[in-house]
């Protein structure tokens, strides 16, 4: 099992979530995230002061799928999730030693 | 010890102002039995002594339509404090301060509306007093009546209209200054500050300017024009911002965290809520429905548009994008400005008036953030410098053949006008900077002005109220 987290444009959720769930991904947490990377921060101007905002507005995916899914759901991450311009995020993928479903205590991918 | 006896000197001054009360509950005793004599004459018989000393002029009487319109402007000045300058102030603040900011002016509005009743209007417009303050004749509204005008100051409508209009001045006044030190302020001393620069400050300063035998206004003074409140309204609060800033010291992190405006929505509809109102601050000012009501309402209408675009166009030149919040303040700035012109100016010198407004105060916003103190909400900046360049524009501008009651300003050939402009800038500055500042060095050494520094970074809304303006669900 891998957990794959991928900090994506926030305009780019829904997109990417359908596209997840037509290639067999059933679930996922998707939270309001900020941060920075090689994307710089923009200025904002309030009357005679001006604030540079480093850290920008993002949204982090985070789905564990099976092995044998771990690549076609990062192919499908990079196709749906990519502008092409600075600032469109990372996938981040680790290994997952277990996971457990709260209701039936069922383990590992039976509980995906 | 040094605790012990500022807490001494505070419960002297809590004991000499309960003995106060007690006298002006004496003296609205007597003016109750006073008034219910007074206030009904017989049929027919001329409505007051001063009236009728003042010649063979017909006995005044009440218009339906000039009342109305006073009535209805008081309103409508109500509505430039709340909802107007709470908007308008409540969105320019941090999350975590967006109530207590509002609060500010809403209960400004309660305190001074009765702080009004009880003693300020007598201060301020009550029988003079060696040119400086009104008399205590009329505290608790003794003698002003609801049934009868006061000629010195609206012959037309009855004395209480007036005195519920010029409440509205007083209160709006008090609540402007609040963005000078939001923020920041400890809540208790925040009220006791307000009350103490209402009675000080604002009520002598009507005074001067308004009352009958003022030094410095038209009724009796030395002529200086003020339709609506230049130097009372806004070089006494923006002058008054200034001071509380300086003796106030600046916001924890200033120059170093982020402190964007959270709601700037909000700020645009509290602006366009004081725009609506003003016209009650301004128009109302002719306290009669007529021309020069008309001429009034024009000008501030032309002149706010003129220096919302002129803020706009400046910031856009100066920085490259034109902001909401600069249109917003420009127009704020502009309506600042025509106020004391309101009433003697025609609509071409309103636009200039309004640009000016727009560039000078955006200037000063910019010199600001140079210069370092921290006038949280540019109280100063926008009331301060555009009251000082309305007050000294309309000594430009004024025209009598838009008000043959006024005068003509230099630009009509009597620059006389201007220095007499320049002398009632002068003295509003002088009052409201001394006043504020002593008011606030007592009120910092008996109680202390700021919260204390974990109060500040967890918001005015709960460590001073225990509320948050929005839930999280």
């Amino acid at each position: 099992m891998k957990k794959i987290e991928a900090v994506i444009k926030p305009f780019k959720l829904e997109e990417v979530k359908d596209a997840l769930t037509e290639i067999g991904v059933f679930g996922m947490t998707v939270t309001e995230v900020r941060g920075f990377g090689r994307q710089k921060g923009h200025k904002e101007a309030y009357r005679g002061t001006e604030y540079t905002v480093e850290f920008l507005p993002k949204t982090k995916i985070e789905v564990v799928v099976p092995d044998n899914l771990t690549e076609k759901v990062i192919a499908t991450l990079l196709r749906t999730a990519k502008t092409g311009s600075i600032g469109d995020g990372k996938i981040f993928v680790t290994t997952l030693s277990d996971v457990i479903r709260i209701r039936t205590g069922e383990t590992g991918d039976r509980a995906l | 010890m040094k605790t012990i006896l500022r807490q001494r000197v505070l419960v002297n001054l809590l004991m000499v102002l309960g003995i106060g009360a007690w006298m002006i509950l004496g003296v609205v005793a007597n003016g109750v039995r006073a008034q219910t004599t007074a206030e009904a004459p017989p049929a027919g018989a001329p409505p007051a002594a001063g009236a009728a000393a003042a010649a063979p002029a017909p006995p005044a009487k009440i218009d339906t339509g000039d009342t109305a319109w006073v009535l209805t402007s008081s309103a409508l000045v109500l509505a430039m404090t709340a909802p107007g300058l709470a908007l308008f102030y409540g969105g320019m603040v941090r999350e975590k301060n967006a109530l207590g900011t509002i609060m500010h002016s809403f209960i400004i509005l309660c305190l001074i509306s009765i702080q009004w009743v009880l003693w300020g209007y007598s201060l301020a417009f009550g029988p003079d007093k060696g040119h400086i303050v009104g008399g205590l004749e009329w505290v608790g509204l003794a003698g002003v009546a609801m049934d009868q005008p006061n000629v010195d100051y609206a012959a037309t409508i009855p004395h209480q209209a007036y005195m519920i209009f010029q409440a509205m001045f007083a209160v709006i006044t008090v609540a402007l200054i609040s963005g000078a030190y939001a923020e920041r302020m400890k809540f208790s001393s925040f009220l006791v500050f307000s009350l103490l620069w209402a009675t000080f400050v604002y009520d002598p300063l009507a005074h001067w300017v308004w009352g009958k035998g003022g030094w410095i206004g038209t009724n009796g003074g030395l002529g200086a024009l003020d339709f609506a409140g230049g130097t009372v309204v806004h070089i006494s609060s923006g002058v008054s911002g200034l001071a509380c800033a300086l003796v106030l010291g600046r916001r924890l992190g200033y120059g170093k965290e982020h402190m964007a405006p959270h709601n700037l929505p909000m700020t645009v509809l509290g602006a366009s809520m004081l725009w609506f109102g003003w016209f009650g601050f301004n128009a109302g000012s002719a306290v009669a429905a007529g021309a020069l009501a008309t001429s009034a309402f024009v000008v501030t209408n032309t002149a706010t548009a003129a220096a919302a675009l002129a803020w706009m166009v400046a910031e856009w030149l100066y920085r490259g994008k034109p902001t909401v919040l600069g249109a917003a303040s420009g127009a704020v700035a502009g309506l600042v400005a025509i106020t004391p012109a309101s009433g003697f100016v025609g609509p071409l010198s309103s636009i200039v008036i309004g640009a000016g407004a727009g560039v000078f105060c955006y200037l000063a916003v910019i010199v600001k953030s140079r210069l370092g103190y921290d006038d949280s909400l540019d109280a100063f900046g926008v009331h301060g410098i555009g009251g000082t360049w309305g007050a000294l524009a309309t000594g430009l501008f004024a025209s009598k053949a838009i008000n043959s009651g006024g005068a003509d300003g230099l630009f009509f050939g009597n620059p006389g006008q201007l220095w007499l402009q320049f002398i009632a800038v002068l003295a509003a500055w002088a009052l409201a900077f001394v006043g504020t500042f002593v008011i606030l060095k007592i009120v910092d050494w008996t109680m202390g002005l700021r919260v204390a520094n974990e109060d500040e970074q967890l918001g005015l809304d709960l460590s001073q109220h225990e509320e948050r303006a929005y839930s999280k669900g």
